[in-house]
């Protein structure tokens, strides 16, 4: 599907009817996601607050699954040298830094009522803090490089190596003593999560989700487009 | 399934947290939309130019 899809023509007659969809689905699983999550009973610990979860979590998930498509797509544009690859990776960096942000945002607020600290210097929240950092570095230096081609060589460079840092995320609760809470909702022997709240949790995830993936399209479209916007002006200019 | 809208004192935090998240992908949608809108116009706008001076 890959190879097919790297076909740029083919790629931009699937995302025409694929993003939209996506969309769809991202509008249907957020609303119900929602309701679910306010019709929820509260928390007998944490009281009102269970309900950030529902925007936190998958705002990380998102976040994080972002980053891993920005990792493949620099993958296929070093070793293939394919410029839908480019555009891909191009078109990913903002949105998967939106979404972290927005975890480390929401988490703060639900940090404030729970821990009595809008931040603390744990291994879990110090590594999704690089995580928007990276983000940050690569479209700073795509943004610096004037050379196109070798700003996108050099920012893809930086997003491989920044892969190391999605284990030391995900494994960060189990290594080091922190704040944050452990694993709970894929984790061995069954979420620890009832279902009245694991329900609008994994909803809102598919949600995320579908939004990123119709977003990464469209703004893959468009750098698609505007790639060819620039050959055009240079051929117009001869 | 009657809705939970009344957050007490932690409506502070949590309601905050709702409406960051609301601006933030509301932005991300329409910046998104709006560039590939922009370069599809731009490409028409030059192939119909290249067509014309042809």
């Amino acid at each position: 599907m890959i190879a097919a899809l790297a076909n740029p023509q083919k790629f931009m007659s699937f995302s025409r009817w694929a993003a939209p969809v996506l969309g769809v689905l991202a509008a249907v699983s957020i609303g119900a996601g929602l309701w679910l999550g306010f019709a929820a009973p509260e928390d007998y610990q944490q009281g009102d607050t269970v309900r950030i979860m529902f925007i936190h979590v998958p705002a990380a998930w998102t976040g994080m699954f972002a980053y891993a498509c920005l990792g493949g797509a620099s993958f296929f544009s070093l070793v293939f040298r394919h410029a839908l690859a480019d555009a891909a990776a191009r078109a990913c960096a903002p949105l998967g830094a939106a979404f972290t942000g927005l975890a480390l945002v929401t988490g703060s607020l639900w940090g404030k009522p729970m821990w009595g600290a809008w931040w603390v210097w744990d291994a879990r929240l110090t590594s999704v803090l690089i995580l928007f950092l990276l983000y940050v570095g690569y479209m700073a230096l795509q943004a610096a490089l004037e050379d196109e081609a070798k700003a996108d060589r050099a920012s893809a460079i930086l997003a491989l190596v920044g892969l190391v840092n999605l284990p030391i995320i995900h494994f960060s609760v189990m290594w080091w003593n922190t704040l944050h809470q452990g694993e709970s909702v894929f984790r061995k022997g069954g979420s620890a999560l009832a279902p009245v709240y694991l329900w609008p949790l994994l909803i809102m995830g598919v949600g995320y989700l579908a939004l990123f993936g119709a977003l990464w399209l469209v703004r893959t479209r468009a750098e698609v487009w505007r790639r060819r916007a620039r050959a055009l002006a240079l051929k117009a200019a001869g | 399934m009657a809705l939970d809208l009344d957050l007490g004192k932690y409506a502070v935090f949590v309601w905050p947290a709702y409406a960051v998240t609301a601006v933030v992908l509301a932005s991300m949608i329409a910046d998104s939309l709006a560039r590939a809108r922009r370069w599809r116009r731009e490409v028409e706008r030059r192939e119909t130019d290249a067509g014309g001076a042809r």
